[in-house]
């Protein structure tokens, strides 16, 4: 399908395209594509030679640089979870009652080492291998917040602040599972894009690896740029004093930060120094940071319409950001 | 985008990453911790990429005839040509004085300061300078001669500062740490240029316009235009 929209109009000339020309006519759209950049390299160079474009540049490569590995990263577990685990252990390994099942996928997040990007990826998998949506989503958003690295690099961000380590980690605890209960209770299954069968078969289970790993990483991988090229903008685009103004109003500096966690896109294994940064804010203002980027931002929204279907990600995105904010919230008014 | 290209595409990909990895190229976008990473990641790509061919190759020498494409292959994938031509053709440089100005001063009070060293001038970094400077009320640098290495920001108004991106992960978290200068500058001043600067303690403080934090001044003594270093960002708050 996609195939024919990327041939060069000549092929569309015929009734259908055959086989052939369709298969010639991407890796002759990628000659064309790299042949052209490539002599346009000067033009191309004085274009983005503002200071604005040039910041822009950096902010989008740093960010697919940095989330790239740990991409790579959760594209294998899942390709191992797909291929290597069978269903019968997910089924063995978590509750039978999906009440139960949620926050004990919840805790099981804290054995992820990494950032948002990996989480998406495995995530997938798990649904893909017969776990009940509402425990994998669970997982999909509390892993990025409360793996040993990031609880780590918090601590260190906040060093007089030692309670916001543990809000940071019964916050997203709290926020993941109620995601769980609520899907559970409301969530429907069509929501859900079916799962791409193609992608994982193989004759053998080696050519059903490397497949996944093939299908999920150009599929996720242009996700991801989509959600870097976002938050470049962003970065590049918001005003500091706008942040300076709302910081008086207790409602406000919450709502403001909860709004810059999903825009600026940071992993989430340094978003807390940033957050340590945002010195004019309150504690409870940075914790809600520090819940709500891990959970959902730019980024993570388009890796997550790329793998579980549009429709999903546009129901469960403001969910989640509404939770995260309450939950963090709820909190830090017991906690800080 | 066919399986064919989709080889390519993520063989280019993982060689891009390779070559940002194994050159200082890397040190503009991501800390340095992150090399390891990079390289494996690089690694397995290409080794996918290959895998990818090699197994379309097979299928198609088995079943006589190309298969078909009976799922959807994502149209989003053309996407991951950005960040390679990018990388490849343009190297963005690392962040300088234009986003230095846009956010306010990162410092942030430290939790004890350690002696400065004996040399003279002795070498210390912005970060730390400032920070003695700004809430150790300079205590530590009475009668000493420092040098310190970092790019000019002028802001609107032509006052020169001496900045160097903190950095915790990748640019996209850079935060600017600023020193105001006073004294015997170059006559000739240049955003983004590096400099050696070599000056002494200044007791003046003013206020970042952006978030209110504390900018110290440096008295300086000489300035020497430098090339950029290794590692264009401060990664001390790392470890």
């Amino acid at each position: 399908m996609a195939i024919t929209e990327d041939a060069p109009p000549g092929t569309e000339a015929g009734a259908e395209p055959g086989p052939e020309s369709r298969r010639l006519s991407s890796p002759l759209v990628l000659t064309l594509i790299l042949l052209l950049a490539v002599l346009a390299q000067s033009p191309i160079r004085g274009l983005l030679g503002t200071p604005l474009m040039q910041s822009w540049m950096t902010v989008f490569v740093a960010v697919t640089v940095q989330a790239l590995p740990f991409l790579v990263l959760g594209v294998l577990l899942s390709a191992a979870i797909a291929v290597f685990v069978p269903p019968s252990f997910f089924a063995r390994a978590l509750p039978r009652r999906p009440a139960l099942a949620v926050p004990v996928a919840g805790v099981a997040g804290a054995i992820l080492p990494g950032c948002e990007c990996a989480s998406v990826p495995v995530a997938g998998a798990l649904v893909r291998r017969g776990v009940t949506p509402a425990a994998a989503l669970a997982f999909l958003l509390s892993a990025p917040a409360i793996n040993p690295i990031v609880l780590t690099a918090t601590a260190v961000a906040f060093p007089h602040d030692p309670e916001m380590v543990l809000g940071r980690f019964l916050a997203s605890l709290l926020v993941a599972c109620a995601m769980g209960w609520l899907w559970q209770r409301l969530g429907r299954t069509d929501w859900l894009r079916p799962p791409a069968h193609g992608a994982h078969e193989g004759a053998t289970k080696g050519e059903a690896f490397w497949n996944s790993v093939r299908h999920d990483t150009m599929h996720a991988g242009g996700f991801l740029v989509l959600g870097a090229m976002a938050a470049a903008t962003l970065k590049a685009a918001t005003p500091a004093d706008w942040l300076r103004a709302a910081a008086g109003n207790p409602v406000f500096s919450v709502l403001a930060l909860a709004v810059l966690a999903v825009l600026l896109s940071i992993c989430s294994e340094a978003d807390a120094f940033v957050a340590a940064s945002l010195t004019q804010f309150s504690l409870t203002a940075k914790l809600v940071f520090l819940v709500v980027g891990p959970m959902i931002d730019l980024k993570l929204f388009a890796m997550q319409a790329g793998t579980f279907g549009r429709g999903f990600a546009l129901r469960f995105a403001p969910a989640t950001f509404a939770m995260a904010v309450a939950g963090a919230a709820l909190t830090s008014a017991v906690l800080l | 985008m066919n399986r064919q290209a989709q080889a390519a595409v993520m063989f280019l990909l993982g060689a891009a990453l390779l070559h940002a990895g194994s050159t200082d190229l890397y040190l503009r976008y991501v800390k340095a911790g992150l090399q390891p990473l990079l390289l494996a990641s690089g690694g397995v790509l290409i080794a996918a990429a290959l895998a990818t061919v090699w197994y379309e190759r097979r299928r198609n020498r088995s079943a006589g005839h190309p298969h078909d494409h009976a799922h959807p292959e994502p149209r989003i994938s053309w996407l991951l040509l950005l960040p390679l031509l990018a990388l490849i053709l343009i190297a963005p440089p690392a962040l300088g004085s234009y986003s230095a100005l846009r956010s306010g001063t990162a410092l942030q009070k430290p939790y004890a300061y350690g002696t400065l060293p004996t040399a003279n001038p002795a070498p210390l970094s912005v970060i730390d300078y400032a920070s003695r400077a700004a809430y150790g009320h300079g205590r530590s640098l009475h009668g000493r001669t420092v040098r310190l290495t970092g790019f000019l920001a002028l802001d609107h108004s032509g006052a020169p500062y001496l900045v160097r991106m903190a950095l915790n992960c990748c640019a996209a978290d850079a935060q600017p740490v600023k020193i105001a200068l006073t004294g015997s500058l170059p006559p000739v001043l240049r955003p983004d240029a590096w400099l050696d600067v070599t000056g002494t303690y200044s007791p003046r403080l003013t206020h970042d316009p952006v978030n209110n934090g504390p900018i110290p001044y440096l008295n300086v003594t000489s300035a020497q235009p430098v090339p950029v270093p290794h590692d264009p960002y401060d990664e001390t708050w790392n470890n």
